[in-house]
């Protein structure tokens, strides 16, 4: 293999990347050797067990990754903001397509998502970490080492360019035959393996590590929907990695699972990918409704209507979730009875959704609302997402599909779903759990700029779409010609994604800016809020709770808040905390390096890291650590220096 | 938003999917303003509650201290908004079974007719039709004579393509392993966009064709002319073809299912006689064995005389058919 087949040459565009790349690198490299910080961050960071810091870390990567697929976003809707546009040509536009889907839902949306429910879910239920820290570092560094071996393809060999859920045989090695979609099929599994471990991971947390007295339904919103999330995970995402398996034999060892010729089914790849791919969207969905019940709960200063029916409704979707598959192929050609079927089960899932619209606006209902900049996002959610659910109810009727499938009127539909959805939901929860993290507020001032950048953009973005998608326009096409028609609404899309993009850079600003001027929090409970996180110390300590809390109800900090009561009167004892390790990064390092050498084939090299996997596993499993103490003293200090004198 | 909303899809013919030329496709517009203005109708519901709620209870400073109740819920309040969207989903699912079933058949009114078959197949980024009963080919764009059934039969020899002329039907698949279908009539004369929908690589974007509805006598005598002008399309040409990325329109006076047959198997479909209860029981066997026979099966499903197939589920044809 020659040098310039293995680096992607000939785009101004990437060679610019490139060189950005190398830049920031030696950047961060020299910051780190010139501050002195190689200790810090490999003592505090790359090798923590702590769920808190996992979380932040996930949601570096995450807003890193926001950038990256936001980037895609702006270069997609410049080459279609005008007839005939020279910006992309086909291939690039393909390229970048491709990445921004799979970037936007495994690598910015799940692990924004992964890194509140790192960060909030113990300290909801009174628990000082996750049932399995170290498994929990080890979740995070295969989803880091999936993410940028994922990223690196756009330098290094070329990126995958059959689109985000990469149908066969156009992904089979005859259609697309550089190591892109090499890159797809080992990039997922690494992550998608880390995926699976927090399923496993939270579920027992859930399970088996609530604080005293806090029984299931009294568990707070969106514990309970990270559970139901991690159920649909683990039923999932086994599909994805045998799917991708199979992806991975079809393209580096010549089987014939999914090609054209010698019995290989092209329709296999559509059914399993979207048997995972459906339960995917609730993923990253359900957390999102979990959210937005704490904060539209905690913002009208009420508990939230209608619990149990919250609870069950979220049971029934994550039970549908799986029999709805079938509506990304309507137009496969399975006849009108099959259709029928999933046509009805798709439905069917707007009325547990709807029910969930209705408890939310009857927890405002007698309510005193607050705005501020997280329920700005939450309150903004509702109506437009109700845009996005109504429309997949249009989109669920398999006759009218057949009209709006591959158009833009569905690429309208799911980013209507997606983005007050999820991004909205991970936004709001990034701006209310912040103070809890980093012991001070996001400026609020800023935080409601950026917001009505964001909401108001976003509907410049896609509302328009739905009218291209009426009119005609297929989705991934990198052009048209102007007698088309499609030109003036492009172009107002792309107003609105700029005015996106102001938004997002206005969010991160925000963190700069507050970082330097905010006034520290010394309360812990900056928004007078209802549920156990709010009663520890901000930043929270490595041990969360001085004292395990005790609960008598839901809401229970609120109830002891106005009732004076204390949530324990237990006295402080030492804290059993899980130790420090480097394995699980080093673990990451080693797929990594599997995960790359496969994409290009190399043996040798991939059977050294393989078998390097398993001796890094191998020695894990006989480590002998049983973590370590916390003496009281240290304890009471620490609660002393956070919370001023008040303990 | 609504208003224009509305006025947009009443005025405006730009919205090709809502401006049909033939009954199944003004069945899926009809299908989808029936659609939208019920989901209008919840957003409005949805929309009022909420502005209620944001006007009526947001913090000010004259109910500074009030503290808002504790509420767990309300049984009927509960019921109600789980009853009312059942209602609504029981409804659009009535509506959606009977369109997806009127438009998988011929359309109602043309059931008596013979109708024109149409091979449609896609490679690389181009379309190739064959019409069997006239034995011409044509490239990149279709004629058919209107108020006649049409029956598009689709295979891709390549990625999964998607067939879609909006203004006479919704789109369907093409594919390398086996045949779909798709009914249409055009009830008036003129050009229509038809295009590749699904994403199939690289110059998927240029992948359109026109489609042009003519009355039957100018059909008649446009078929006529092609076999009397056009060239024949020889094996190697095709192959030729195939390779081709993209291609201007051709026309042929022969066509490809001769040497190069559809992918109309006896195990990709089930029984054709019709009869939609026998049907579903016979199953699909993809045996690996028989599979080498595809492409050298020489029982290829050309004659467009045979019994039609209520669904394209139902795949026709077969070994007890007499093929030709």
């Amino acid at each position: 293999m020659k040098w310039d087949e293995f680096f992607v040459t000939g785009e101004p565009l990437i060679y610019g990347a490139m060189v950005s790349i190398v830049l920031v690198s030696l950047a961060i490299l020299f910051g780190l050797t010139y501050y002195k910080k190689w200790g810090y961050l490999w003592r505090e960071w790359l090798t923590t067990v702590d769920h808190k810091k996992i979380g932040v870390m996930y949601i570096i990567c995450a807003l890193i990754m926001l950038f990256r697929g936001g980037v895609d976003a702006i270069m997609m809707r410049a080459q279609t903001a005008a007839p005939d546009m020279k910006f992309l040509d086909g291939q690039h536009y393909n390229e970048v397509f491709t990445t921004h889907g799979v970037i936007m839902i495994l690598f910015m949306a799940m692990p924004f998502i992964f890194g509140l429910m790192n960060v909030v879910v113990p300290l909801q239920i009174g628990a000082r970490d996750v049932a399995f820290p170290k498994l929990n570092a080890i979740s995070f560094w295969l989803f880091f080492a999936g993410a940028m071996l994922f990223n690196i393809s756009f330098v290094i060999g070329g990126s995958p360019d059959a689109g985000w859920t990469a149908y066969f045989p156009l992904a089979s090695i005859e259609f697309s035959p550089t190591v892109g979609n090499n890159y797809y099929s080992l990039a997922l599994q690494i992550s998608g393996i880390g995926t699976l471990l927090t399923g496993v991971n939270f579920i027992v947390t859930i399970l088996k590590m609530r604080a005293k007295g806090m029984t299931l339904m009294r568990m707070p919103m969106f514990t309970w929907s990270v559970l139901i999330t991690c159920v649909i995970i683990i039923f999932a995402f086994p599909v994805l990695t045998i799917a991708l398996l199979l992806m991975m034999f079809d393209r580096i060892f010549g089987s014939q699972f999914f090609t054209m010729a010698n019995g290989g089914m092209d329709m296999l790849w559509a059914n399993l990918f979207w048997v995972w791919g459906h339960p995917e969207v609730y993923i990253v969905i359900l957390p999102a409704f979990g959210i937005f019940s704490e904060i539209i709960s905690a913002f009208s200063r009420k508990n939230l209507y209608g619990y149990s029916s919250m609870v069950a409704s979220m049971v029934v979707i994550s039970g549908l979730s799986f029999l709805v598959w079938a509506h990304h192929f309507y137009t496969m050609g399975q006849g009108a009875m099959v259709n029928g079927f999933f046509s009805i089960t798709t439905m069917a899932i707007a009325v547990p959704t709807g029910v969930k619209i209705f408890n939310w606006l009857f927890t405002l209902h007698k309510g005193r609302i607050s705005f501020t900049t997280p329920m700005l996002y939450s309150l903004a959610f509702i109506p437009i997402f109700t845009i996005g659910g109504v429309t997949g109810v249009m989109l669920a009727m398999a006759s009218a599909d057949y009209q709006y499938h591959n158009t833009m009127f569905l690429v309208a539909h799911f980013h209507y779903v997606l983005i007050p959805g999820a991004v909205f939901a991970v936004i709001a929860g990034f701006h209310y759990w912040f103070p809890k993290v980093f012991g001070f507020r996001l400026n609020e001032k800023l935080g409601k700029t950026a917001f009505w950048f964001i909401a108001i953009s976003f509907n410049v973005t896609f509302f328009p779409l739905f009218f291209l998608g009426l009119m005609g326009m297929t989705r991934r096409t990198y052009t048209y010609s102007a007698e088309t028609g499609f030109g003036p609404l492009n172009m107002l899309s792309m107003v609105g994604a700029i005015g996106l993009a102001i938004g997002f850079i206005l969010l991160v600003y925000n963190i700069y800016w507050s970082t330097r001027y905010q006034p520290r929090d010394k309360t812990g409970d900056p928004w007078d809020a209802r549920s156990l996180e709010w009663s520890t110390p901000s930043p929270v300590p490595v041990y969360n709770f001085a004292v395990a809390p005790e609960v008598k109800g839901r809401d229970a900090f609120w109830f002891s808040k106005k009732n004076n009561e204390p949530l324990s009167n237990e006295k402080i004892t030492k804290i059993h905390m899980p130790s420090n390790t480097g394995k699980p990064f080093i673990l990451g390092i080693a797929f990594f390096f599997l995960g790359f050498f496969l994409v290009f084939s190399w043996w040798i090299p991939s059977i050294i890291a393989g078998i390097a996997v398993l001796i890094i596993l191998a020695t894990m499993s006989f480590d002998r650590d049983h973590g370590y103490y916390i003496p009281v003293e240290e304890i009471v200090q620490t609660e002393q220096k956070l919370r001023g004198d008040t303990v | 938003m609504f208003v224009i909303f509305t006025l947009l899809l009443s005025g405006c013919s730009s919205l090709t999917v809502l401006n049909p030329k033939g009954p199944a496709a003004r069945t899926l517009s009809d299908t989808i303003i029936f659609s939208i203005l019920m989901m209008i109708g919840i957003l409005v519901v949805v929309y009022v509650l909420y502005i209620f709620m944001l006007t009526k209870y947001r913090a000010r400073k004259s109910n500074e201290g009030y503290e808002p109740p504790h509420e767990e819920g309300n049984k009927w309040l509960e019921i109600l908004w789980t009853a009312i969207p059942i209602v609504i989903v029981a409804i659009l699912s009535v509506v959606t079974v009977k369109t997806t079933v009127a438009v998988e058949k011929v359309p109602e009114g043309y059931e008596n007719q013979k109708p024109l078959v149409i091979y449609a197949s896609s490679s690389n980024w181009k379309w190739h039709f064959s019409y069997p009963e006239e034995g011409i080919e044509t490239v990149n764009y279709v004629n058919i004579p209107t108020n006649r059934p049409i029956e598009f039969r689709l295979y891709s020899f390549g990625p999964i393509t998607s067939f879609w002329i909006p203004q006479l039907h919704g789109q369907k698949y093409a594919m390398s392993d086996m045949v779909t279908k798709l009914n249409m009539v055009a009830d008036e004369p003129g050009s229509m966009l038809g295009r590749n929908a699904n994403f199939s690589g690289e110059g998927f974007a240029h992948m359109e064709f026109e489609a042009l509805a003519m009355s039957p006598a100018d059909y008649e005598e446009w078929v006529k002319d092609v076999k009397d002008t056009a060239p024949e399309l020889t094996q190697d040409e095709f192959n030729k073809l195939l390779k081709t990325e993209h291609v201007g329109r051709m026309t042929f006076s022969t066509n490809h299912l001769e040497f190069s047959p559809p992918p109309e198997g006896h195990h990709h479909g089930g029984d054709s006689n019709g009869n939609e209860e026998h049907q579903g029981h016979k199953e699909l066997h993809p045996d690996p064995a028989t599979t080498e026979e595809t492409e050298f099966d020489s029982e290829s499903n050309v004659n467009p005389d045979e019994p039609l197939p209520t669904s394209p589920a139902e795949e026709s044809s077969t070994h007890q058919h007499d093929g030709h």
